[in-house]
């Protein structure tokens, strides 16, 4: 589904936030991206999501080369992915509803087809009965779980998720992480970057271990650079 | 990597959705934008009102000073059927060798109505008119010759066949001199041409502002609601669709600017419509200010509609890409 073949980003002004790096991520994978602040994690999710490019390598998302799909392409590639962040990125002016249903709505989907994918997408993250209260009335954790029904609402091939249980205490961590696992379990393609070591041991997946833009491990020790 | 078949992949709705399915959805979009954009506009409703009229009063100059055009060339119209040549009589010419001449150029085929004035109804109406009333009083002999105003037929009307007509009236033994009333009908219409000119220019440069205008209230609106710009970019929301909002706001924006620009000037038309009236009275001709035409309205409306789509268009296209997911 994701592979980094000798990727490297450099930020404007010479900062090497990724090099080299060399790896694969299979579909319906859940894989942990893990590493101290400054790791190049954000990066990474970045540059799956065409939010940055490559400035140089290879990288090859769901069957697609990124360096062929022009700026007119980007909004029908990221129809497959879903992006969570940890900072939500909701609308504070629309209701619930309004805020899951944007993917679908700029898809142009039926009205009733709408309906039904965001009532599925809220249950599946228990705020089925706030559908019509505004973002801003609740807690972080319901708002990250409104960003996550957001995320999944379209059904996309992949998931990426930027430290999603950031500002969360463990139990809802846990939770959202168990989420994250049933999705995958579907056939989702899933790809949290965290630094919550703790959280990541507790659970069985694949953790990659960045450091200063490399990779200096891989649970599945099939890291090739 | 089974990626490139992926069975997800065909399971996403854009691979779904069929193309009539599409289609309606495309229409009903458009049709979202255009009432969701309406009522972005309500909420903040003074911002929009002034907006709105700074459009309507830019383009309210042009359109009134249009159809007040409009009316001067009606009105030159109508004056320019009375080309008429004044005949001053000599002195000496009694009123019944007057009427003589008067009899024989009715006769002629050039001329269609001849009417004589004698020198006392000329100093009456003098007097009317001048109001030196008081001062003629004081003459004891009446100065004004007698004339004869010939009233040309339609066929004498072009320029050659009138100074033929002058001349050879000019000719005849008792007219001291033969005038043709018509210089200040070329002089009118030398003006109207001018003014229709500098009304072209004005026009240009309102459109210009209009433009000016909606394209920064737009700007303003797509800075307002950057982080719902990044985020309908992160979910895969083309530019088009993010655009389509703003273009429509820019319509309507033309949309009520025509309306306010409409009613400026239909208020205009009716407080000008009282002295307009007394004003034909003396001069003693029946005139009606036109209101504005279809025409005008038509044009008035499509220009409004395009000038805020321009608008909007250009700051659409200027700001949207600077606004990227980071
Ligand atoms: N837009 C940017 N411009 C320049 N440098 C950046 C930018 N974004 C990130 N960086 C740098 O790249 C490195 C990796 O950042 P990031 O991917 O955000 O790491 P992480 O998410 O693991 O904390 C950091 O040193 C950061 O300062
Ligand atoms: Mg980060």
């Amino acid at each position: 589904m994701i592979q980094f073949n000798q990727t490297s980003k450099r930020y404007p002004g010479g900062h090497d936030a990724l090099l080299n790096l060399s790896l694969d991520i299979e579909s319906g994978e859940m894989v942990f991206l893990t590493g101290h602040s400054g790791a190049g994690k954000s990066t990474f999710l970045k540059l799956v999501a065409l939010l940055e490019r490559p400035s140089r390598g290879q990288l090859i998302v769901n069957g697609q080369n990124l360096a062929k799909i022009g700026r007119g392409k980007i909004p029908y590639f990221r129809r497959n992915i879903g992006i969570i962040f940890q900072d939500h990125q909701l609308l504070f002016d629309r209701t619930v509803y309004d805020n899951v249903a944007l993917p679908l709505i700029i898809q142009g989907l039926p009205r009733a087809e709408v309906g039904k994918r965001v009532r599925a997408a809220l249950d599946k993250v228990g705020l089925l009965k706030k559908e019509k209260v505004y973002p801003i009335t609740l807690s972080g954790g319901e708002q990250q779980r409104v960003g996550i029904a957001r995320a999944v609402v379209h059904k996309p091939a992949l998931l990426l998720a930027d430290e999603p249980t950031g500002n969360l205490d463990p139990q809802l961590s846990w939770e959202i992480m168990q989420t994250f696992e049933q999705f995958s379990q579907v056939g989702v393609t899933v790809v949290v970057a965290s630094h919550d070591l703790d959280l990541i041991s507790r659970m069985q997946n694949r953790i990659l271990v960045l450091k200063d833009g490399q990779l200096i491990g891989d649970s599945k020790q099939v890291a090739r650079a | 990597m089974n990626t490139r078949n992926s069975p997800r992949r065909e399971n996403t709705y854009a691979g779904r959705v069929g193309v009539m399915t599409s289609l309606h959805g495309y229409l009903m979009s458009h049709l979202q934008a255009f009432v969701y954009s309406l009522g972005q506009l309500w909420r903040a409703p003074l911002s929009m009102v002034m907006t709105a009229a700074v459009i309507g009063i830019a383009l309210a100059l042009p359109t009134g000073l249009n159809v007040l055009l409009n009316n001067a060339q009606q009105l030159s119209g109508q004056w320019g059927n009375a080309v008429q040549i004044s005949l001053f009589l000599k002195g000496g010419v009694s009123p019944a060798r007057a009427h003589e001449l008067q009899k024989n150029l009715q006769r002629m085929p050039e001329i269609s109505q001849v009417d004589f004035i004698s020198p006392e109804q000329a100093l009456e109406e003098f007097k009317r008119l001048s109001g030196f009333g008081d001062a003629l009083k004081a003459l004891d002999e009446n100065p004004l010759p007698a004339v004869l105003v010939i009233q040309p037929s339609l066929a004498t009307r072009d320029h050659v066949a009138l100074e033929n007509l002058l001349q050879r009236l000019r000719g005849l033994q008792d007219v001291d001199v033969a005038q043709l009333d018509e210089n200040w009908l070329r002089r009118l219409s030398a003006i109207m041409s001018f003014v229709q000119r500098g009304l072209f220019l004005l026009s240009g440069m309102l459109a210009l502002a209009v433009i000016l205008v909606v394209g920064n209230t737009i700007r303003l609106a797509i800075q307002n609601r950057r982080d719902e710009i990044v985020v309908i970019k992160l979910i895969g929301g083309t530019d088009a669709f993010i655009r389509r909002p703003f273009l429509y706001t820019g319509l309507w924006y033309g949309l009520m600017g025509a309306g306010i620009a409409y009613l400026l000037i239909a208020i205009a038309l009716f407080l000008l419509s009282g002295p307009v009236q007394e004003l034909s009275s003396l001069y003693q001709s029946k005139f009606d200010l036109l209101a504005i035409d279809f025409r005008t309205l038509a044009s008035l409306l499509v220009v409004s509609v395009l000038l805020g789509l321009g608008g909007s268009w250009l700051a659409v296209g200027r700001h949207l890409r600077e606004i990227e997911p980071r």
